[in-house]
């Protein structure tokens, strides 16, 4: 018998680069996960431009014309005070980014519901590889995916005319939206994989996710801010993860002035990856099995 | 004498909703034996496993797979032991090359040591040249070897195989079993398998546990289970009076009992190969003259039948019809 060294982060890398080999390898799959946000982009973002509610016409009252640049600039006053810029397709193209790292950190959960009916899980199970690195490979291999379609719909924007207005230096930014973007896809990659720890049908996985997806996405600011929610959404907003990622990516990428501070927002997407990360590895010692 | 390798004691286990899948069995294996489970569909034999391989929890009791406790030290277990469950576990997405390296590295192999031994097992059960086809083009017969292979990765000292030959064709279960007969010579590894094909167990295995409904019912070679609860069966064509036939037999200490049937004369014996000569040359001393002389041995069935009351044959057309059926579903699927 050889000398066997210990499992830990050979298995971590081998796992999660079959994750990440099943995901490349399946292009078809990838392209169908980025429709969704470009129609959204385009249907929102350029079909029914919010901001053409504002601009572009000019009003004829008989006897009493008001210049086309007047209403221009009252629109603009009312764009800029409701999203924080004039630009809304921007503010929507940034704001999807987030909405790609939710939808796909949250599939991360039915690759373990999948791996249980094929059989794969009982095997990983019988192999020395740590139970805990089993869901960290997931996580990896989740975020991975999540920051690279995020990145495509980052480029998809920018061509569609996504404009930037950096508030700190460009690469700064950048990395300020990777960094948003990874405690984002940390936490629900973690928490998508928990709730599908025991599961083994994939149809309940679904409809979990289909349950949440668009609440999620629909009480944060990624299409209007906070303060033009109804009351009883409002509380809700404030407690979403994504609520704070779009602040921020916002933020930075074209100078939206955020609703609260970007330390609270980071602190609040820092505590919100740790705790789903460190609930979603101890309960995976304790539960994932067959 | 060789050592104990796995040890069971009371290993019990109940499923969430209170099926009591297995129930407090014991049993000892031998180094490099070949201990077969044998028991129909449900009998717990996958559920053993299950526990004896670390996946599952047992419920009461207590088992050790290389002197390392499963449920106290289950990493250590896991180290020593190479797995082929009854599930196709392989992802079928990935390529018999891309699947065998990754359980290397699961357990913690370096690079080079994993490629030489991928390359040396897929030689070995003849898939190296298919290696970097995905496994979703594989035959089942392909599968099954390719999970015997990713099975021995890290050289187990025990292998465990959850009914390697199931749903197979004749020819590819030979094959399957030349791999696992190589196996024990070559490594002296210790085979712990689950099967439901009675002569599998009985030409294969060295000793053989029969388990029924969660229970261990007996525990032996299979020559010595089919000789404590059966008798061998000899049929002779022979003609003359019945009563003459009866007179000629009495004296023969290894027969239990005969009769006559369509003129042909049935006798069971406990020992067949030492009752014939007896039997032949008491008919040839009273003048009578035997024509025709067959003998047929008794098989696990009989000894099934004997603790159970009911035949093992019938419960498996069901199995291998589901079984059949799964596969069927998860192609569709895919
Ligand atoms: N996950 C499970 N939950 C509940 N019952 C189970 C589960 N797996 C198996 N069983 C039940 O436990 C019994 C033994 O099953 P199993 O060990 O698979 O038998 P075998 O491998 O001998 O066919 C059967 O009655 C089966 O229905
Ligand atoms: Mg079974």
């Amino acid at each position: 018998m050889s000398k066997i060294k210990t499992p830990h982060l050979h298995g971590l890398w081998a796992l999660t680069n079959r994750e990440l080999k099943k995901w490349y390898k399946e292009p078809v799959i990838l392209i169908l996960s980025l429709i969704q946000p470009i129609l959204w982009i385009g249907i929102f973002g350029k079909a029914m431009n919010l901001a053409n509610m504002f601009q572009g016409a000019s009003i004829s009252i008989p006897g009493l014309t008001i210049p086309r640049q007047i209403i221009d600039q009252i629109g603009n006053l009312v764009l800029k005070e409701t999203f924080g810029t004039t630009d809304y397709f921007s503010f929507l193209a940034v704001g999807m980014l987030s909405f790609i790292v939710l939808f796909t950190s949250m599939s991360s959960g039915m690759t373990i519901v999948w791996d249980r009916r094929l059989g794969f899980l009982g095997k990983l199970l019988t192999t020395p590889v740590p139970r805990g690195s089993i869901i960290i490979s997931k996580v990896l291999a989740s975020i991975i995916k999540s920051l690279a379609q995020a990145t495509i719909v980052l480029l998809i924007g920018v061509l569609l005319g996504l404009r930037f207005s950096f508030s700190i230096a460009m690469p700064a930014a950048f990395l300020l939206m990777y960094l948003t973007l990874f405690l984002l896809s940390f936490g629900f990659s973690s928490l998508f994989l928990m709730l599908a720890l025991r599961s083994t049908r994939w149809e309940t996985q679904m409809a979990i996710m289909n349950l949440l997806n668009m609440p999620l996405l629909f009480s944060s600011n990624s299409f209007y801010p906070i303060s033009y929610m109804p009351w009883w959404l409002k509380p809700i907003a404030l407690a979403n993860p994504l609520t704070y990622a779009n602040a921020i990516t916002r933020w930075a990428l074209i100078g939206v002035t955020p609703g609260v501070s970007i330390m609270v927002a980071f602190a609040y997407l820092v505590a919100f990856a740790m705790l789903f990360a460190a609930l979603g590895i101890t309960l995976s010692w304790r539960f994932l099995s067959l | 004498m060789s050592e104990s390798v796995i040890i069971v004691n009371n290993l019990t286990k109940v499923y969430p909703g209170g099926v009591l899948a297995v129930d407090h069995i014991s049993f000892e294996v031998k180094e490099g034996e070949i201990f077969a489970l044998l028991g129909p569909n449900g009998a717990g034999k996958s559920t053993t496993i299950g526990m004896l391989t670390t996946a599952l929890r047992p419920t009461e009791g207590e088992a050790y797979v290389g002197g390392f406790s499963v449920t106290r030290e289950p990493a250590k277990v896991r180290s020593i032991i190479g797995v082929v469950p009854q599930e196709f576990s392989a992802d079928e997405d990935l390529t018999a090359w891309e699947n065998i390296t990754l359980i290397g590295y699961l357990y913690g192999l370096p690079r080079d040591e994993v490629k030489r031994r991928a390359e040396e097992l897929l030689q070995m059960v003849g898939l190296y040249g298919v290696k970097d086809k995905k496994v979703e083009t594989f035959s089942g017969g392909m599968r099954r070897r390719l999970e015997i292979a990713m099975g021995l990765i890290n050289r187990p000292r025990v292998l465990f195989l959850d009914e390697p030959t199931l749903g197979l064709d004749v020819q590819t279960r030979a094959a399957i079993w030349e791999y696992v007969l190589k196996l024990k010579k070559d490594y002296n590894m210790t085979i712990f398998l689950t099967t439901h094909y009675l002569e599998e167990a009985d030409s294969y295995g060295d000793r053989v546990a029969i388990i029924d409904r969660g229970r261990i019912l007996v525990i032996g070679r299979p020559d010595e289970l089919k000789k404590s609860v059966t008798w061998d069966t000899v049929e002779v064509e022979v003609t003359g009076p019945e009563d003459t036939i009866r007179k000629a037999l009495s004296g023969i200490r290894q027969i239990k009992e005969f009769t006559f049937v369509d003129g042909r004369l049935v006798v069971k014996v406990s020992d067949g190969p030492l009752a014939i000569p007896q039997i032949v040359n008491a008919l040839s001393s009273m003048g009578l003259e035997v024509r025709k002389l067959s003998m047929s041995r008794p098989t696990l069935d009989e000894v099934y039948m004997h603790y159970t009351g009911r035949s093992m044959r019938e419960e498996f057309i069901s199995k291998e019809e589901a079984f059949a059926m799964r596969r069927t579903l998860r192609r569709a699927r895919s």
